[in-house]
């Protein structure tokens, strides 16, 4: 497949330009080639009015250009020095993370980075890994910063803070190539911007000289889609209790603690909070996927505390998971096989011990229809899918059957604007038709559009509970980061 | 009479531990980079064989210690092409590896089974530390030169690991390939050193078996002391001090039953190491800080793009 496209476009000194583009517009691509990540099959690049080849990420450093990957490149276990000191040139052979670590503390605070070099990274926030990551590449004296999509895990005041270090650094001369979807980091950070649209590039402006509307015409392609309708119906009766639930995470300590709250038909709920607050705990939880230390749950009238995920499914409990590609779906099985994966145990797909592959089949057919799966054919494997097909797969899994309760973990992650209005139109249908819904998403653009109350948890507790007219983004990121607002 | 029972078991079980000790601490350095060599059974052999013939002809015990750490080096190189190369299955290749050596050494060794060797490697007391209370005839008295090497390298090793610049990076590569490769580190130049070391340590592990420990060569000598070695590793947590430790309790436990012969069926003395094997591996698991010890890219061979 080509990803980029004939694509040209230069960085000046002193410059942040943004490369804006949906996923899957070649954005990744482009800063992969650059890093010595991926090959390009032709074209040529030129640093400085010099025609290079940078054929591996030591390439590129010794040109002087850095990444800070999307998903962080750091090895947990390591301290913030040793990470800093690894493949570094001209630290010392003992004890090289003590060298650097003055390195650190001075960078950190040059351009507004501060970090504890002895720390070790898994525990670390978010935010302060990516500080990791840009020191990582600061103390290797680049000339050129790439950053891929380094908001998405941040906080809107983190964003902010990095948006600070990107000016500190163009001050300095460097030059920074800063990879968005979002319209407003753009205008918040970028002097330029090149938008790119599959693989191509479509435009290259001033960002002095352009308005959101243009950007986001030239991003998608098209007229951007209505947003999702707001709340239409009251809704009814208390469909989950949660009540004083207390989780322990993998590592041993309390991620949930002392949660309650309830879901009632036909209203959606935002779960806010930066990731690793106790989220995904919670989502097990709801699932039967991790038993609670503490506390209730219940669906309807049934008590099911300590139940296993079948029981919870089976009382009308369907979970959108978080890692769609490695718990919601099996990605060597076929389309066909997937859709039935909650399903198969029962009529009609399945007679005695023996699957009906006739109603199986039947039933792909029907859904890949209804929720317009872009699929070769229902014997396809699903991981020939892209992300935004699975997700549908997996919503027209987990909606069959009508269940009460729906627990949709970033259900819109990494898709591109079409496919995630169809998965909010998707839940929308479900809460309209009845059902209780749990969306946990860090976009706060996705939580305020869809939710008809929004609960915030930070630290493993729900420390607020807002209704849509009193949240705004600035609230909710203020409530994120654990300052009371 | 208590005291003297400790100090030869101290003694004893120390002698028993030194080739499971190079065994581990190359496999642990190998297992640090992210690669599982299973062979090690079979490269300790090879090791053993090559040692006794060459220091059969050439009267150098030494000189047959360092063949061993060539000839472990050699087959580990092996290993290295298929694990990290061709990115084929460490554990099959690994296996192989074991009854590849196991095979080869039994056909070449037909010829010098039962002979004694003229000159083993030599006992030596260390001056100062042997006048120690118990310590001192336990550990630095009459002990084989490899053992303190072993106690050496493995102090060796741990800074290394911890302390050293190509320590991090040897770290890294074992838990983040990608981080390590995204810094312009040599992913493969780093596993292929780290497996090719670990089989050298092999290597002198079955040459302490043939030219120090029992001076002779007999098919099978290493006797399942490889897969020890690899219990070890894990019950170790990948720390070269830890190793140190387990393997002593293993040469302990290994020294006892032989104490025990005449009471217990030689059947069952047979199968200790094996039982031994399962019951630090029942231990390891029961610990946390072990399960959260092991390189997380263990096992996984690296392709620099994919996630």
């Amino acid at each position: 497949m080509v990803a980029n496209d004939r694509v040209s476009f230069s960085v000046c000194p002193g410059e942040v330009h943004a490369l804006l583009g949906e996923n899957g517009a070649g954005k990744s691509t482009l800063v992969s080639i650059l890093y010595g990540l991926l090959e390009p099959d032709e074209g040529e690049i030129v640093i400085r009015g010099q025609k290079v080849r940078i054929r591996s990420p030591k390439d590129a450093l010794e040109l002087g250009i850095g990444l800070v990957p999307q998903h962080f490149l750091l090895v947990k276990k390591h301290t913030v020095a040793e990470n800093v000191a690894l493949g570094l040139k001209g630290v010392p052979f003992f004890r090289p993370a003590r060298a650097v670590a003055p390195r650190i503390r001075e960078l950190g605070e040059r351009y507004g980075l501060p970090v504890d070099p002895d720390a070790y990274v898994w525990q670390l926030s978010a935010g302060e890994q990516q500080r990791v990551e840009i020191l990582k590449v600061l103390v290797r004296d680049v000339t050129l910063l790439m950053l891929d999509e380094p908001t998405s895990v941040l906080t809107p005041q983190e964003a902010r803070g990095l948006f600070e270090v990107l000016r500190r650094m163009k001050a300095e001369g460097h030059a920074v190539i800063f990879i968005t979807h979002k319209l407003e980091e753009v205008f918040a950070v970028a002097d330029r911007v090149t938008v790119l649209r599959r693989g191509r590039v479509v435009a290259s402006l001033s960002v002095r000289e352009t308005d959101p509307q243009t950007l986001a015409r030239l991003m998608v392609g098209e007229e951007l889609p209505e947003p999702a309708a707001r709340p239409a119906r009251t809704p009814g009766r208390e469909l989950l209790f949660v009540e004083d639930l207390w989780v322990r995470s993998d590592r041993g300590f309390y991620a949930v603690k002392d949660v309650s709250f309830t879901l009632r038909e036909g209203e959606v709920v935002g779960l806010a909070g930066v990731a690793g607050n106790g989220q995904s705990e919670l989502i097990e939880a709801l699932t039967g996927l991790r038993r609670p230390e503490r506390g209730w749950i219940r669906v309807g009238e049934r008590d099911l505390t300590g139940k296993d995920a079948r029981v919870f499914f089976e009382a009308g409990v369907a979970h959108v998971p978080e890692d769609r590609n490695r718990r919601g779906v099996v990605a060597t099985l076929s389309v066909a096989e997937n859709l039935v994966l909650r399903h198969y145990r029962y009529p009609p797909f399945a007679r005695g011990p023996v699957l009906d592959r006739r109603a199986v089949r039947r039933f792909a057919l029907e859904e890949v229809k209804r929720y317009d799966i872009r699929t070769p054919s229902i014997d396809a494997p699903v991981r020939l899918l892209s992300g935004g097909n699975v997700q549908k797969l997996i919503l027209a899994r987990e909606l069959y059957g009508e269940p009460k309760v729906l627990v949709a973990a970033h259900p819109t992650y990494g898709l591109d604007v079409a496919a995630a209005r169809q998965v909010h139109g998707r839940i929308l249908e479900a809460r309209d038709r009845g059902a209780a819904i749990l969306l946990v998403s860090e976009d706060l653009e996705e939580i305020l559009a869809l939710s008809s109350r929004i609960l915030v948890i930070f630290e493993g507790r729900i420390i607020a509970e807002l209704a849509p007219e009193e949240a705004s983004k600035e609230r909710l990121g203020m409530l994120m980061a654990g300052v009371a607002a | 009479m208590v005291e003297d029972w400790l100090v030869a078991t101290l003694a004893r079980g120390l002698a028993f531990a030194a080739p499971l000790l190079f065994a581990a601490l190359g496999e642990l350095v190998a297992e640090r980079s992210g690669v599982i060599n299973l062979g090690v059974e079979g490269m300790m052999i090879l090791g053993a064989l090559m040692a006794f013939v060459v220091a059969d002809a050439s009267a150098s015990p030494w000189l047959g210690v360092l063949a061993a750490a060539g000839v472990g080096a050699l087959a580990a190189l092996l290993h290295a092409f298929f694990a990290v190369t061709l990115r084929a299955n460490q554990y099959v290749s690994g296996l192989a590896l074991t009854m590849v050596g196991l095979g080869l050494s039994g056909l070449f060794g037909r010829a010098y089974a039962g002979k004694p060797l003229a000159h083993p490697l030599p006992k030596w007391d260390v001056p100062l530390l042997k006048e120690l209370p118990w310590i001192g005839p336990g550990v630095f008295e009459g002990q084989s030169a490899l053992l303190y090497l072993g106690l050496l390298l493995a102090l060796g090793l741990s800074v290394f690991l911890h302390q050293t610049r190509p320590g991090i990076h040897l770290r890294s590569v074992g838990e983040n390939p990608a981080a390590a490769d995204a810094l312009g580190v040599n992913v493969y130049l780093v596993r292929y050193l780290a497996v090719v070391f670990g089989g050298a340590m092999a290597g002198v592990a079955g040459a302490y078996l043939s030219v120090a420990y029992r001076p002779s060569w007999t098919e099978g000598m290493t006797a399942g002391m490889g897969w020890i070695a690899l219990a070890i590793v894990i019950f170790a947590a990948w720390e070269p001090l830890r190793a140190v430790l387990a393997a002593f309790l293993f040469g302990a436990f290994y020294h006892l039953a032989y104490r025990f012969q005449g009471v217990l069926p030689p059947e069952f003395l047979k199968m200790t190491p094996y039982l031994f094997t399962i019951l630090f591996l029942v231990l390891s698991a029961l610990g946390k800080s072990v399960r959260l010890g092991a390189p997380e890219a263990l096992g996984r061979p690296y392709v620099r793009g994919e996630r």
